[in-house]
């Protein structure tokens, strides 16, 4: 028993928790930028004219069919060998990794937002416009707050996935939970104890981030909106 | 009527339901062929006794005969067994969606009963017919008008023979011009000698055919007696008030009396059984 | 990169590629099948259970929704069958297996997803149903057999759709324990011809295609079970 804690104490916890503030700067990051780009996407595949829609809807369907892992490898592995000229991308793995959650999760976030978008009764618009607002002062300030709290329940759970499929990083290299995990395994040949650890880390950050969603999700609703969805 | 058969017998039923006495002390005798016609405003007690005469509702109190023998719930085959015996037509319908008229009906006859697919398949398409919807067997409830659902629930419930039928509000879910067919039907069981339980609003109707009127209020059976009774002109009844208003309410002022009292001047020449069901 | 040269290299291996689709959907149909037999009590369990197994089965859902697959696939591929592999009275029974680390996982996985979709889909039945069916003195066991599961089921088919793709693509996961998928094929050829940016878009157009087939086919599904007039009721309310 004296052994185990040594064990967890000395070696595994330690490297993990280096690991751990290393997938937190993937996932943070991820996250922001896959939502921002979700919104604006939505946006663009609602209200945007029909060529500039076609192309987001290419872009989300490419993104949502196909697995994470090959988008990946994709970024980090073959865009290097994609040379236009004297052009050629090399991505460290920290940045292909930001760069790939981004681009994924932004295709999924779109999908809530466009629903939520389509959700928002005509009425509202009307009464927009009849303010003289824009279209895009219109969506701007009145169809995406509203558009936004409707769509928090998916989007929260999109970041719960990101959070999950961060782990997917130590297939491009990076040294993050993951990786460590997997390295301190072939290390002390503790797989169990090791990966069994790995797993609580993970449950610990996402269950961590249900409860902030939630607790956004509170602290955002407006009384009786969420009924007169139906 | 020679000497009366009690068919269900319930005594003291109390039930509570949340922080609210639903039911207070309620006992009450149907005998084999009479209607009872339980009236009242809503939120009275008509829907939660029907339900614990068939225990979708456990009664917190009381006791409850069946065919002279008292019903304990304290097995589950026991209370299925009860069930099959007691049919339950409810407010609105509650079809199986996913099957149709003639697997609605169908249905229990072979999984409750057990009863070859055949023998259940004649059963249910003969009971179908006896609500008129013969040629509607293969139709989906989604399919089917609001009456015509309400048929097909009554043949359901019929086809399992059930020794009293308990009806919750049947036709109130209905749209006017569908109540007809489905009130055209009840009377027909009664003239057929079917041993009933109604809550209603559709006075005038089962003051027709009804052998008492039970009014509750507030879950307690209030006032009982024969429509005939109840509704003589010039009655000073619960029952008589609560018609008048009904009718107030539905527009027909001053109507109410008159209607009322024809109604129960209809009772002289006995409920007649109405064949246009089909 | 030189189209010219890379066209022939992408021909030569194409068969040896493909040959990874058959473990693909062996492993993706395999774990919804397995993730089918285990949600269904699952989520019957959640709605009708009592206290304790509701609590258990929260846990087991907690469990596998929280923990990414990835990890599982290490946990249960490295740590648990290893093990188990080396107990004297298991050997033999080929627990070492990398396909069988990655059905149990994906199964499992999924399990806990579809027990969701199908908990959503018995509570959107309404309330009446369960009542008619005892009225008429079923059980409750025959009423959520006959009555509530056949409805709740094809309201789950646009869920499992959706569960159909996030399968096939954690499936490319497997190749992280070395199972000769599709993704595991196209990157050994990649590394041994030095050329990885033809076979990364190999396996994304592949991947692509399974996806849209996969879903095309369960809608005709959905289209042939719907309940006649039922989606028209729905769309009215």
């Amino acid at each position: 028993m004296n052994d185990y804690w040594h064990f967890f104490l000395n070696d595994v916890f330690p490297a993990l928790n280096q690991g751990l503030w290393i997938s937190i700067a993937v996932i943070v990051p991820s996250a922001l930028l896959g939502l921002a780009l979700g919104v604006l996407v939505g946006s663009l595949r609602v209200y945007a004219p029909a060529p500039v829609r076609l192309l987001n809807e290419v872009y989300v369907s490419l993104f949502r069919g196909t697995p994470l892992v090959v988008q990946l490898f994709f970024w980090y592995f073959a865009l290097p060998h994609l040379q236009i000229g004297d052009l050629r991308i090399v991505l460290s793995p920290m940045s292909a990794a930001i760069l790939g959650f981004t681009l994924c999760s932004g295709a999924y976030h779109s999908e809530y937002i466009r629903g939520a978008l389509l959700s928002i009764r005509h009425g509202q618009i009307k009464a927009a416009q009849a303010l003289g607002m824009s279209k895009t002062q219109t969506v701007l300030w009145v169809v995406l707050p509203q558009a936004m709290r409707r769509a928090l329940p998916g989007c929260g759970n999109e970041i719960i996935y990101l959070i999950k499929y961060s782990s997917l990083a130590s297939i491009i290299t990076l040294n993050e939970l993951t990786g460590i995990g997997r390295t301190i395994a072939k290390q002390t040949w503790r797989n169990i104890e090791v990966f069994v650890a790995l797993g609580l880390y993970y449950l610990l950050l996402v269950t961590l981030a249900t409860l902030l969603l939630q607790y956004i999700e509170r602290r955002l609703a407006l009384p009786g909106f969420s009924h007169a969805r139906r | 009527m020679t000497t009366p058969q009690p068919i269900l017998r319930v005594e003291g039923i109390h039930k509570t339901l949340g922080d609210q006495l639903v039911l207070n002390d309620v006992s009450l005798t149907v005998n084999r062929g009479e209607v009872k016609i339980l009236i009242g405003p809503s939120g009275s007690g008509k829907s939660t006794l029907l339900q614990c005469l068939n225990f979708l509702h456990h009664p917190d109190q009381g006791r409850i005969w069946l065919d002279g023998r008292e019903f304990k719930a304290t097995s589950r085959r026991e209370l299925c067994a009860f069930r099959q015996q007691v049919g339950m037509i409810f407010q609105d319908f509650n079809l199986f969606d996913h099957l149709t008229a003639l697997g609605n009906v169908q249905i229990a006859l072979i999984k409750v009963k057990g009863m070859a697919k055949a023998k259940a398949t004649h059963r249910a398409k003969e009971e179908l017919a006896r609500v008129g919807l013969a040629d509607k067997m293969d139709l989906y409830p989604a399919q089917l008008s609001g009456g015509q659902k309400q048929r097909v629930s009554m043949a359901r419930a019929l086809a399992m023979d059930p020794k009293v039928l308990l009806l919750d509000e049947p036709t109130s879910a209905l749209d006017p011009e569908l109540i007809g067919e489905v009130l055209a039907v009840i009377r027909f069981l009664a003239s057929a000698g079917m041993t009933m339980i109604m809550a209603t609003h559709q006075i005038a109707f089962s003051a027709t055919m009804a052998h008492e009127f039970l009014f509750m209020e507030k879950g307690r059976i209030v006032e009982r007696g024969s429509p005939v009774h109840l509704l003589a002109p010039g009655a000073t009844s619960r029952t008589m008030a609560f018609c008048a208003k009904i009718n107030e309410l539905s527009g027909d002022l001053g109507m109410a009396e008159r209607r009322c009292a024809s109604s129960s001047s209809a009772l002289a020449d006995k409920p007649q059984g109405g064949h246009g069901t089909t | 990169m030189d189209f010219a040269k890379t066209i022939p290299v992408i021909w030569e291996s194409l068969p040896f590629i493909l040959g990874g689709i058959t473990w693909t959907l062996s492993l993706v149909f395999g774990a919804m099948l397995l993730g089918l037999c285990l949600g269904i009590p699952l989520a019957v369990g959640q709605v009708y259970g009592t206290r304790t197994v509701r609590g258990c089965i929260g846990i087991y859902v907690w469990l596998f929704r929280g923990i990414p697959i990835l990890v599982q696939l290490y946990l249960f591929y490295f740590g648990i069958l290893a093990y188990l592999s080396q107990v004297p009275s298991l050997a033999g029974l080929g627990l070492d297996s990398a396909f069988l680390a990655a059905l149990l996982v994906l199964g499992l996985t999924s399990a806990a997803y579809q027990s969701q979709i199908f908990r959503g889909s018995i509570q959107a039945l309404p309330e009446g149903q369960l009542k008619a069916a005892q009225a008429l003195g079923m059980t409750e066991s025959q009423a959520v057999r006959s009555i509530i599961l056949p409805q709740a089921l094809r309201l789950s088919i646009p869920g499992w759709s959706n569960e159909y793709s996030i399968l096939l693509k954690d499936s490319a996961l497997a190749f992280a324990i070395g199972v000769m998928e599709i993704m595991s094929r196209t990157r050994t050829v990649a590394a041994l011809t030095h050329e990885p940016l033809p076979f990364a878009l190999v396996a994304g157009v592949l991947f692509y295609l399974l996806t849209h087939m996969g879903i095309r086919a369960l809608k005709t599904l959905e289209r042939k079970v719907r309940i006649p007039g039922y989606a028209r009721q729905g769309s009215m309310s």
